[in-house]
């Protein structure tokens, strides 16, 4: 961007920020560096430039410039547009707020939180990958960041129930369940969505997309723009609200999911009339439930834990339950679960062009955790996540399948026609 | 006033003031700040906010697997010395009578010998924390005054405390107020640098704990 840098407004709202949790976070960081070692991206470049601890030191700067106890003493530097230019790579290109580096902090920093709060400040200076931003926008304007807009949605969707030859309900008046899509799925891999529905409509459940709220990406969040953020909040649950919705099911999609489940009620300042689930979880919910006959899965399979599911989501455990019995060759890669690397396109990295490069270092680790189960593929519950290694296996010439969770469980669903088709 | 006067008297007793006043004046500083509510929906299930900041607590004391030898060495040392200074503060019998002259407090003290080892042992500890900090790429660029403050303050007290027993380098009078005044410098420090952390530890880690607690994440 050549337009100058607003450093004020940067600063402006790196104080609206300034609550209780966030200073005791930016206070107590000890400079041990130990936050280096779990970061994928120090791990793949070794630039120590790339420690989360480092990405801090912007709001650090702000904080303790002007608001902290001390800052009467006038000894602390103030923030410039130098610090913002230098540090805007760093914030945005080289963290996918996986907070994997909280769990070998020792003083238990949630650095993806701030990493997240300190984008909007970023961007409010004039900062940030322009096109991680012109996602964001164009969510906003459109209805989701790659053009999938309602008009786009009712032809996918029409073209996906022929095509496949199932129902797949849309703007139904009143349903159980409002089920979401990522524009990543429909436009790449629109088979994610048919998938989605036939487990739908196999287990006999009461749903339906809308054209008034579909997208559960959430760009405005992942490029610090907090009132795109809203708005992509506000269409989701005003849908859910219009339909009756008591779940709202989020695809595969990580950050989708932590944003409305997590982030949902707060960005809205209410509570949701709803649960949301992300669709492992439904799934495995349907599994409990009985609703869910599946064939055995009989290749060599391993499971990539997207971190807004698993370390950040809580849904660990959901995936595993689901390839319990099914999958008759599942093998865990090391580490896994809450432990699991990242992917490296997480927190719209995936979106920024220019990060390409480093995204394409941090697979090699995930090639080398799967290489060392000698599975035949690698099944993930995020298209984000597929995304980015399918690229990444595209530069690197990687040989390694990759696979998505709904699909592979919609292609052994055990279908006696009762209950093939939606209500 | 000798030097020894000095440092026992208003030196130490203008660092104590300084030292309760700076430290009810950060934790009121942050205490102060606001704090948004968290409305989202916890994972049924999910343990009360105070059991999972307990736990969160707990949790960060130790490091799961995988993590490589650098950081266990760094884990491994930062326990040296976090737990030689305890010793030392609390097991020596000088220490305790102080204490005792200050609270009324009193209990067994460590033979000088284990003492004396367990100071050894805690220099070394922190000559390999600022070795680490020195040669480690990644520590160097995060280092800044405040880092290098804390382990010269932390240090000092040690060495000179050592000194001080073994009668080595000057009279035992000059070595005791040097050492105490060493211990004044600590205290004034304290609240303002990072060794404030030693109360820190306790909001960030259980706050973290309660965050993901809600989630249903043990982390």
């Amino acid at each position: 961007m050549n337009a100058p840098v607003n450093v004020d407004a940067a600063r402006n709202v790196f104080f609206k920020q300034v609550e209780e949790p966030l200073v005791a976070y930016l206070e107590a960081c000890l400079h041990c560096g130990q936050c280096a070692d779990a970061c994928h991206f120090h791990e793949a470049s070794g630039d120590p430039r790339h420690t989360p601890a480092y990405k801090l030191f912007p709001i650090a700067k702000a904080y303790r410039s002007q608001k902290s106890p001390l800052s009467w003493l006038g000894l602390a530097p103030r923030i410039t547009e130098k610090d913002l230019s230098e540090w805007e790579e760093l914030l945005f290109d080289t963290c996918t707020m996986c907070g994997r580096c909280t769990t070998v902090c020792p003083m238990g920093i949630d650095i993806a939180s701030i990493v997240g709060k300190a984008r909007q400040a970023f961007v409010a200076a004039g900062l940030g990958p322009e096109d991680l931003l012109a996602a964001a926008d164009f969510s906003r304007d459109h209805g989701s960041p790659l053009g999938l807009d309602p008009g786009k949605l009712e032809d996918r969707i029409e073209w996906l129930a022929d095509e496949n030859e199932i129902d797949i309900p849309l703007d139904k008046d009143k349903a159980e369940v409002l089920l979401t899509v990522s524009s990543i799925e429909m436009m790449k891999y629109p088979v994610s969505i048919s998938a989605m529905a036939k487990i739908m409509n196999h287990a006999g459940v009461d749903y339906t997309f809308s054209t008034k709220g579909y997208e559960a990406t959430n760009f405005g969040y992942l490029a610090g723009k907090a009132d795109v953020a809203k708005i992509m909040v506000t269409r989701i649950a005003e849908a859910a609200e219009a339909v009756g919705a008591k779940t709202v099911v989020i695809p595969e999609c990580g950050h989708a999911y932590g944003v409305l489940r997590w982030g949902g009620a707060n960005i809205l300042g209410k509570r949701m009339p709803f649960e949301v689930l992300h669709i492992t979880e439904y799934m495995a919910k349907l599994k409990r439930e009985g609703r869910l006959k599946l064939k055995p899965h009989n290749g060599s399979i391993t499971y990539h834990d997207p971190c807004q599911i698993s370390r950040r989501g809580g849904a660990t455990e959901d995936a595993r339950y689901l390839l319990d019995g099914f999958a008759t060759d599942f093998r865990e890669m090391t580490p896994t679960g809450n432990q699991n690397w990242c992917c490296g396109g997480g927190g719209g990295v995936q979106a920024i062009g220019r990060a390409a490069e480093l995204r394409h270092q941090v697979f090699k680790i995930k090639i080398d955790q799967v290489e060392k189960t000698g599975a035949a593929a690698l099944v993930s519950s995020c298209a984000n996540c597929r995304l980015t290694m399918d690229e990444s296996k595209a530069a690197l010439g990687w040989k390694g399948g990759l696979e998505s969770i709904v699909e592979i469980i919609a292609d052994h669903l055990v279908e006696d026609g009762a209950t093939a088709k939606a209500d | 006033m000798s030097l020894l006067d000095f440092a026992r008297g208003p030196a130490l007793e203008y660092a104590f003031a300084i030292f309760l006043f700076g430290i009810l004046w950060r934790i009121a500083s942050l205490f102060l700040l606001p704090r948004a509510k968290d409305r989202s929906v916890p994972r049924p299930g999910a343990p009360a906010a105070a059991v999972s900041a307990a736990r969160g607590f707990v949790r960060h004391m130790w490091l799961r697997p995988p993590y490589g030898q650098s950081t266990v060495f760094a884990l491994v040392n930062g326990y040296i010395f976090h737990v030689g200074l305890a010793i030392i503060v609390f097991g020596f019998g000088p220490h305790i009578l102080f204490i005792n002259g200050l609270t009324g407090l009193s209990w067994p003290n460590l033979p000088s010998g284990v003492i004396s080892v367990v100071s050894v042992v805690t220099l070394a500890a922190l000559a390999a924390a600022l070795v680490r900090r020195l040669t480690s790429p990644v520590l160097r660029l995060l280092s800044g005054f405040n880092d290098y403050m804390s382990w010269l303050v932390t240090t000092a007290p040690v060495l000179t405390g050592l000194l001080a027993v073994s009668h080595l380098g000057a009279k035992y009078e000059t070595l005791l107020a040097v050492h105490i005044l060493s211990i004044a410098v600590f205290l004034i420090w304290f609240p303002f640098g990072k060794l404030f952390h030693a109360f820190l530890v306790f909001v960030t880690r259980s706050q973290t704990g309660a965050f993901y607690g809600r989630r249903g994440v043990q982390i």
